[in-house]
């Protein structure tokens, strides 16, 4: 089976595992939004959703698990590519004109793609080990007071709702490349797939980051 | 027709060998802007010659825009500002008065550099080496319409066959990635009969003699197709990337 390691460690073998990758991740960020948007219905609903999904602990760890590999590979096989693509490049031009020839997504998707990495490990640890190592005398709104606590600090606020924004450019580009990199580049449906993926960043930036604003400027409703 | 000769400053990369390193030489000039970018650095060169100075080496051949000899990254864009047209094609009226010019080599690792503006693309004939081509073994010319190709298709090949091979694509592209190179190149054969008997052997191997000689991947950003003198779509990436994978589940080939 050696064909298959050195296909995937071909420039297109690389360029499929970041699309298949980020596709799974794009359809991770859809079920996580939906998850967050329940915080608009009170405590009693989001707390109720968080707990349903602790009922089933050990099938939520192997999806944990798997979501996890996927966004390490995802990251090292993009961290490899921009490695490699520099070293394609040794001397750089003196004068730049990619501003002319390209979009602002496309150019910083490894500089989005680094920043979104730095709040995802912050992100984690103030949720996931806040949710999964905290104490285990649960009151009824705890998960609720967890985001409610952290959603008060405006730096943690401010740091998310960039990260989101962010993000949003990271997707708007990445949505068409992954469809661009399977080879699903037809004349009728490509501009429709370039028009989901921007309207899906949209959805996300605007779907993530309207949450911290929504604690921190209107306390939650209260 | 006498025009006004416009002033410029040009700042030309210039580097006496492969080993050694270039900086730029700023070159104050007026030109006529009926004058094309090549027949500027032409006069140049003449009066550095006559100066017994070393002129600048850049290339040229047909100066019609079809050989794909010539090529200059000019402010940041290979083939400079005009969309669709090589450097040869490029005339100095799109230029004002008082401006300044940078004009560097194309760069990237797989095309070093020979001297000034010069790089060796021969990484591109490798690649077609390694089946940019196809294997006609006998008889004579076969009749027209023989073998039926729709219309559409036949363009999709020709427009694809339009690359003239400049090298502008990997000029252009942040990873310095020939893939729209490649993609035209099996493009032009995948879409004809003619192409299908080599068909997955090709795309496999010309991958792999393309990743040997250190292009990037592509990220997608489709400078390539915004720069490429011919207007080759990104399409044929997608398409060789299709190939691609087609000929990893098809072929037999256990070696790539």
């Amino acid at each position: 089976m050696g064909w298959v390691w050195k296909s995937l460690n071909s420039s297109i073998g690389k360029k499929l595992v970041m699309a298949i990758t980020g596709i799974c991740l794009i359809l991770f960020l859809v079920i996580h939004l939906i998850n967050n948007l329940t915080l608009y219905a009170g405590p009693d609903l989001f707390n109720t959703v968080v707990k349903s999904l602790d009922g089933i602990k050990p099938l939520i760890r192997v999806v944990e698990i798997i979501l996890g590999l996927i966004f390490i590979l995802h990251i090292i096989n993009g961290v490899r590519l921009w490695i490699e693509n520099k070293k394609a490049r040794p001397v750089n031009y003196t004068v730049n004109g990619s501003s002319k020839n390209t979009t602002v997504f496309s150019r910083t998707a490894f500089f989005t793609g680094s920043i979104i990495f730095i709040f995802l490990v912050i992100h984690l640890r103030t949720f996931w080990v806040a949710f999964n190592m905290g104490s285990e005398l649960a009151e009824s709104h705890r998960y609720y007071d967890i985001l409610v606590e952290a959603f008060q600090s405006p730096i943690y606020s401010g740091l998310y709702v960039v990260a989101v924004l962010l993000l949003g450019f990271h997707l708007n580009h990445g949505f068409q490349s992954a469809f661009q990199t399977f080879g699903w580049n037809h004349k009728k449906y490509f501009p429709l797939i370039e028009k989901i993926g921007t309207i899906y960043a949209v959805i996300m930036t605007i779907g993530f980051a309207s949450i911290p604003i929504y604690f921190l400027f209107f306390f939650g409703g209260k | 027709m006498e025009h006004k000769k416009i002033n410029l400053t040009l700042k030309i990369w210039r580097q006496h060998g492969p080993k050694t390193p270039g900086s730029f030489v700023a070159y104050k000039v007026a030109v006529s802007p009926d004058s094309s970018f090549l027949e500027m650095l032409d006069d140049i060169n003449n009066d550095l010659e006559s100066k017994s100075l070393e002129p600048i080496a850049f290339e040229s051949d047909c100066r019609e825009g079809i050989c794909g000899t010539c090529g200059l990254v000019i402010n940041g864009q290979p083939h400079g500002p005009i969309p669709r047209i090589a450097t040869c094609q490029l005339h100095m009226r799109n230029f004002k008065e008082g401006d300044t010019i940078y004009i560097e080599p194309f760069r990237a690792k797989a095309f070093p550099i020979i001297k000034d503006l010069m790089t060796d693309r021969s990484a591109m004939d490798r690649i077609m080496e390694a089946g940019g081509f196809i294997s006609v073994n006998t008889g004579s010319v076969p009749d027209g319409n023989a073998i039926p190709i729709a219309k559409e298709i036949a363009s999709e090949s020709m427009d694809a066959a339009q690359c003239i091979g400049c090298g502008a694509c990997v000029a252009a592209c942040k990873n310095a990635s020939a893939m729209l190179f490649v993609s035209a190149k099996v493009s032009q054969f995948a879409l004809l009969p003619q192409g299908m008997p080599e068909r997955y052997q090709r795309v496999e191997t010309m991958v792999k003699v393309m990743d040997e000689y250190g292009f990037g991947s592509c990220s997608n950003t489709y400078a390539c197709e915004a720069e490429c003198p011919k207007g080759i779509s990104v399409k044929n990436i997608a398409r060789m990337n299709r190939e691609y994978f087609m000929a990893k589940i098809k072929s037999t080939n256990v070696k790539v």
